[in-house]
C-alpha cells in the first residue's frame, strides 16, 4: 500500500474517532446537567470539557469564560480549533477523499453526507433546534461508518491502518477523560454515597460509553472499580488495554512480525506499552498515582505515533550517499 | 408534465421532427415522460441531484470556507442515439484516432508527411503542443494516444461533424459512468423498455488498454493513475477510475525514479511501477525535462520512459495532433495514412496564420466562431453572433498580434434536445464526446458525454461556461 494512502486512512479513522468522542462528551454533559440543577449555575461546570483537551490556553484566549455556549462552540463549530467536530470532519473527509479508490464507496458517502450536514449548519449554535439529537446523530453516524467498514472491508492493510488509527486515538481519549474527570471528582468527597456522586461517576462512564458494560461487571459504582474497568478490562472495547492490544495486533499484522517480538523501534515501543498494561493492575496504579500512570500512557501513545510516521509514512529515497552506507555495512 | 407545448423551432431537434412528432428512437421515452405529473418529474430530478451530491461527484468551489460544493448540472431527460447514427460515429472516430496516432508517430520520427508536402514543417514546429523532447521516441507498440475523446456536433440538417480532437488527457468519462448509474434509479421503467448499450465495462477496457503496454514477461504488473491531487477539478474521475480498476492512485510525491526505474513509496518500501495512466499535462510531467517549476510531476520520469522502463498513457507530445490549426488538416492526414476519405467531416476552418483566410475571418467576424489553437474549456473564444462590437474589435487585435494562434469557423447551429427548465421543456444545444481506447485494437465506448449549453440560445457547452450534461443512450443494433 502507498505510504501516503496508508497515512490518509490512519488519519481518516483517527479523526472520525475524535469526532465521535467530542460528540459523546458534550452529549453526556448535557444529560448530566439536566440531572444536577445545582451544577447548572456553577460557572465552572463546563470547564472539565476544556481541560480534557489540554488546550485551555487557546480556549481562554479566544473565547474567554467556559460557558456552556463557548464550550459547545469550541468543541463543535470552531473552525480555528483543529480538534473541533467541524475541523475533524473536514480533515476526515479530506483524507477519505484522497483514498476514495481504496475505501468502500459507502464509507466515503457516509463521511461526505455527515460533513455536508454539519458544514451546512453554519457556525452558530443558534442552528441547533435540538442539541441532544444533534450530538446523538453524530455519534450514530460514526457507529454506522464503523459498521460499514466492519462488514465490507477486506482485512488487509487498509483495514489494519484504520484500526491502528482508531484504537490509538481511543486509548488516548479514554486516558484523558479518566485523568481529568477523576481529579475533578475526588475533592468532592462529601458527596460520597450521595445521589449526586452517583450521577457524576455515571457521567464519567457514559462519556466513554461504558456505563452499561461497567454495570454488568461491577454492580457498585466506586472510583477504584471505574479506574480498573477503563484501564484494565480486557473485554470492553474502549478500555485502554483493549485499545492498545488491538492497535498492537493490527500493527503486527501489517509488518508481519509475530506479536511478542520486534524488528524495529516501532514494534519495540508498541510491545513495551502493551507489556506495561498487561503486567500491571489497578492497585499498583493507584499507589503510584493515577495521574502519573495516565500521563505515562499518553506520552507512550505519542511516541508510538511518531514511530508509526517514521516507519510507514516517511520512507526515504535511496540516494547515492545512503546507498554507499549500505555497501559498507 | 409533457411535451405538448415543446417547440423544436428552426434547429435540428434530436427528439422531434416537427412539433408533437417524436423520432422513432425517442417515442417510448416521450410517451413515458408525458405520463408523469410535474411534481413526479421534478422529484426525480431532485433525487438525481441529491445522489450526485452524496456520491461527492462535485467540482469547482472546493476549498470554499463554507464547504460549498456544486454538482455538474444534470438533466434527467436522456439523449438517445439510434444504432445507425452510432455506427457512423463509431467508424468515423475509429478511423480518425487511427490516422492521428500514425500522424503523431510520423511527426516525431521520419516526418514523411512533411517530406511529401501534405503539411508544412512550420505549422508543426510553431505549435505550442509540439515537444522537441519527443523526437525519435518510439512508444510501446507504436501507440501514442491510448485514451482520446473526439467532440462531435450535429448541424441544422442533423449531419455529424468533428469539432475538436482531445488527445492529451480528455476528462469526463466518469460522468458518463456516474450519469448512467444515477439514471438507472431515476427512470428505471423507460430504461427497461429500451435496448440500451451498457457503458459499465469501460474500466475493464481501460485496464486492458494499459496492460497492453506492459511486456508479458512481467506477471504481476503495477499500473497506477497519476493525479495532480485532490484539488484538481477532475480528481473525482481519477479516484473513480482507480477504484473501478483496482489500481493505485498516485501523486507525484508518491513516485521516485531510481536507476531509470519508477518506484512508488509503499508501507513495505519501494515497489516498481510498470505503467502510468497520467492525468497531468506534459508540462508538469517531469521538471527535469519540461516545466522546471512543476511540483506535480516526477523528476527523471521522461528518461525512464525513453529507456522503456515504464509505459505512459497517453504518451507525451500527443497534443500536436489536437492543435486546432493542425485540426484543419485532419481530413488530409486521414487520406494520407489510410487512403480513405474522412468518414466524419470537419467543420470548415480558416487558419488565421494564412493571409487570405485571416482577412476573411476578420471581415466576417460577426458570423464566425474564433478560437485559440491550443485552448480548451471554452476559454478565450468569441462567438460572433452573440458578441459585442468591442469584443469583436478586441479579438481582431488578438488575431493580428499572433495569427498562428487563432482559427475561425462559421457558426454551426448545434442540434438541440429538450431540457427541463422549471416546469416545462425547452430546447437547448448539445454536443457529444465519445471516448476511444487504443489498445490491442481501437474501441469506442457506446455512449459518451452529452454536454448541454443550459443557457437559452448559448452554443457553449463547456462545464466551466455554464454547461451541464445528460446521460447518452446508444441503442443496440436492429432495435429501431
Amino acid at each position: 500500500m502507498l505510504s501516503r494512502v496508508a497515512n490518509s486512512i490512519f488519519w481518516m479513522s483517527r479523526y472520525l474517532e475524535r469526532v465521535e468522542n467530542a460528540a459523546r462528551l458534550i452529549e453526556t454533559q448535557l444529560h448530566m446537567l439536566l440531572d444536577l440543577p445545582s451544577l447548572r449555575e456553577d460557572p465552572n461546570a463546563w470547564k472539565p470539557l476544556v481541560d480534557i483537551t489540554g488546550d485551555g490556553e487557546y480556549f481562554s484566549e479566544k473565547l474567554g469564560a467556559p460557558t456552556r455556549e463557548n464550550v459547545m462552540f469550541f468543541h463543535t463549530f470552531d473552525g480555528d480549533y483543529p480538534h473541533s467536530i467541524k475541523s475533524c470532519l473536514t480533515s476526515a473527509r479530506e483524507n477519505a477523499r484522497s483514498v476514495r479508490e481504496v475505501i468502500p464507496s459507502e464509507i466515503w458517502e457516509m463521511i461526505n453526507k455527515l460533513y455536508l450536514e454539519v458544514a451546512g449548519m453554519g457556525t452558530s449554535l443558534k442552528a441547533f433546534t435540538n442539541p441532544h439529537k444533534f450530538y446523538s446523530d453524530i455519534k450514530m453516524a460514526s457507529h454506522l461508518i464503523i459498521g460499514i467498514a466492519y462488514t465490507t472491508m477486506s482485512r488487509g492493510e487498509a483495514w489494519h491502518f484504520a484500526q491502528l488509527g482508531r484504537y490509538l486515538e481511543r486509548a488516548d481519549k479514554t486516558s484523558r477523560i479518566l485523568d481529568v474527570k477523576y481529579f475533578i471528582m475526588l475533592p468532592r468527597l462529601d458527596y460520597v454515597g450521595s445521589s449526586m456522586d452517583n450521577v457524576l461517576w455515571s457521567a464519567l462512564l457514559k462519556s466513554t460509553n461504558s456505563f452499561e458494560m461497567y454495570r454488568k461487571r461491577f454492580n457498585l459504582i466506586s472510583p477504584q472499580n471505574i479506574v480498573d474497568f477503563l484501564i484494565f478490562d480486557r473485554e470492553f472495547p474502549r478500555s485502554i488495554i483493549y485499545c492498545v492490544s488491538h492497535a498492537e495486533q493490527s500493527l503486527f499484522r501489517i509488518t508481519g512480525t509475530p506479536v511478542g517480538a520486534f524488528n524495529n523501534e516501532l514494534e519495540r515501543q508498541c510491545g513495551k506499552l502493551s507489556g506495561k498494561l498487561n503486567y500491571s493492575n489497578v492497585s499498583e496504579v493507584m499507589s503510584m498515582g493515577l495521574h502519573e500512570f495516565l500521563d505515562g500512557i499518553q506520552s507512550d501513545v505519542n511516541k508510538l505515533d511518531n514511530a508509526i510516521f517514521e516507519n510507514f509514512f516517511a520512507i526515504k529515497k535511496v540516494t547515492d550517499s545512503n546507498r554507499a552506507g549500505f555497501q559498507i555495512q | 408534465m409533457n411535451f405538448d407545448s415543446y417547440n423544436p423551432e428552426n434547429f435540428y431537434d434530436e427528439f422531434f421532427e416537427t412539433p408533437g412528432q417524436p423520432r422513432a428512437e425517442v417515442k417510448k421515452l416521450v410517451d413515458r415522460v408525458n405520463s408523469f405529473s410535474k411534481r413526479e418529474l421534478s422529484n426525480r430530478q431532485k433525487a438525481a441531484e441529491a445522489a450526485f451530491m452524496q456520491m461527492g461527484i462535485t467540482f469547482g468551489v472546493y476549498g470554499d470556507q463554507k464547504g460549498l460544493e456544486k454538482i455538474f448540472p444534470f438533466d434527467i431527460i436522456p439523449r438517445i442515439i439510434n444504432a445507425n447514427d452510432w455506427n457512423l460515429i463509431e467508424r468515423g472516430v475509429t478511423q480518425r484516432v487511427y490516422a492521428l496516432n500514425k500522424f503523431i508517430h510520423d511527426v516525431y520520427n521520419e516526418q514523411k508527411i512533411i517530406k511529401d508536402g501534405v503539411i508544412s514543417k512550420e505549422i508543426i514546429l510553431s505549435s505550442v503542443a509540439y515537444r522537441k523532447e519527443c523526437q525519435g521516441l518510439i512508444p510501446p507498440k507504436g501507440i501514442w494516444c491510448h485514451i482520446s475523446g473526439i467532440d462531435l456536433v450535429r448541424d441544422e440538417k442533423g449531419d455529424f461533424f468533428v469539432l475538436e480532437d482531445n488527445l492529451r488527457c480528455p476528462s469526463g468519462v466518469s460522468y458518463v459512468l456516474g450519469n448512467r448509474r444515477v439514471m438507472k434509479h431515476t427512470l428505471p421503467v423507460v430504461f427497461e423498455s429500451l435496448p440500451i448499450r451498457p457503458v459499465d465495462d469501460y474500466s475493464n477496457r481501460l485496464a486492458d488498454t494499459l496492460r497492453n503496454l506492459i511486456p508479458e514477461s512481467i506477471l504481476k504488473p503495477n499500473i497506477v493513475i497519476l493525479t495532480p491531487g485532490i484539488h484538481n477539478s477532475a480528481y473525482f474521475e481519477h479516484s473513480f477510475l482507480a477504484q473501478q480498476m483496482g489500481e493505485e492512485l498516485v501523486e507525484g510525491q508518491d513516485l521516485v525514479v531510481m536507476d531509470d526505474f519508477v518506484y512508488m513509496r509503499t508501507t513495505k518500501g519501494f515497489e516498481r511501477v510498470d505503467a502510468i495512466y497520467r492525468r497531468i499535462d506534459d508540462d508538469f510531467l517531469d521538471p527535469t525535462v519540461f516545466n522546471p517549476d512543476s511540483l506535480l510531476g516526477v523528476p527523471g520520469l521522461m528518461q525512464s520512459y525513453r529507456s522503456g522502463k515504464v509505459a505512459l498513457a497517453n504518451a507525451p507530445g500527443t497534443g500536436i495532433a489536437d492543435d486546432k490549426a493542425i485540426y484543419s488538416f485532419v481530413p488530409d492526414i486521414i487520406k494520407y495514412y489510410t487512403g480513405e476519405d474522412a468518414i466524419l467531416p470537419n467543420v470548415p476552418t480558416f487558419l488565421c496564420g494564412d493571409e487570405k483566410a485571416r482577412k476573411h475571418v476578420i471581415e466576417n467576424i460577426a458570423d464566425f466562431v474564433v478560437k485559440t489553437t491550443h485552448g480548451s474549456g471554452g476559454y478565450g473564444m468569441l462567438i460572433g453572433p452573440f458578441s459585442t462590437k468591442e469584443q469583436q474589435q478586441k479579438m481582431i487585435e488578438n488575431i493580428l498580434q499572433d495569427p498562428r494562434n487563432y482559427i475561425g469557423q462559421p457558426v454551426v447551429q448545434l442540434s438541440r434536445v429538450p431540457v427541463i427548465v422549471k416546469d416545462r421543456f425547452e430546447g437547448r444545444h448539445i454536443d457529444l464526446r465519445p471516448y476511444i481506447l487504443y489498445g490491442e485494437d481501437i474501441n469506442v465506448l457506446p455512449g459518451g458525454l452529452t454536454r448541454v449549453a443550459l443557457e437559452k440560445d448559448s452554443l457553449v457547452v463547456n462545464s466551466s461556461q455554464g454547461g451541464g450534461s445528460k446521460d447518452t443512450w446508444v441503442l443496440a443494433e436492429g432495435s429501431i
